[in-house]
């Protein structure tokens, strides 16, 4: 499912929505977790999972072509973690 | 200090953004994480540009242990659930990139001119 798939089944399921208001409701949503992960905020979406930010320190790694060794600044790096509903109901048999 | 997101903020931003009410601005959130659990569920995988693509992955039974008593026990084989986060998001969340409005600053070097 892309995310135009998954406008497009928003609009079927709610006639009464025009297309560009389903398309608004997945950016907006998307939008949103960004700028909240920017901020350094958690999202959490209870049955579906939470988006948090991690730390990772600077490091030294290595360009694996040439063997050279390059700094790599410290970054943060957003994570996800499944939500106990859909995790169980991914495991459903 | 850092803050919790929640449904209500996703419903107050649908609410502001499209102008519907806030009881079916709260349905519509709820209703696009559905669409996009039952996917997952159904085991395909959900790609959302510029965001990132979650995965269903299976995974084989392996021996574990239980932390407290250092018994083997055998961890079953299950489906797990993997994000990967696209570069654009990424980027924004280096960048401490707030206003994530419009896509036109994907394209665009930081500048560094300051």
């Amino acid at each position: 499912m892309t995310k135009s798939e998954l406008i497009q089944s928003l609009a079927d399921r709610n006639p009464h929505l025009l297309q560009r208001d389903a398309e608004r409701i997945v950016t907006t949503i998307l939008d949103e977790i960004t700028a909240a992960l920017a901020r350094g905020d958690r999202v959490e979406l209870r049955g579906f999972g939470a988006f948090s930010v991690k730390q990772r320190g600077a490091r030294t790694g290595r360009n694996p072509r040439t063997g050279e060794a390059v700094s790599v600044d410290a970054k943060v790096v957003p994570y996800f973690k499944t939500g106990k509903e859909l995790r169980e109901r991914l495991n459903d048999d | 200090m850092s803050e919790t997101i929640t449904r209500a903020q996703l419903t107050e931003a649908v609410y502001q953004e499209v102008g519907l009410s806030r009881n079916e601005s709260a349905d519509l959130v709820e209703s696009v994480l559905a669409e996009m659990s039952d996917a997952l569920v159904r085991g395909e995988m959900v790609k959302l540009s510029s965001f990132g693509s979650f995965q269903v992955r299976q995974k084989g039974q392996r021996m574990g242990r239980n932390p407290k008593t250092g018994e083997e026990v055998p961890i079953l084989p299950r489906r797990v659930l993997v994000f990967r986060p696209s570069h654009v998001l990424k980027k924004r969340i280096n960048d401490g990139d707030a206003d994530t409005s419009g896509y036109a600053s994907d394209d665009v070097e930081p500048d560094t001119s300051y």
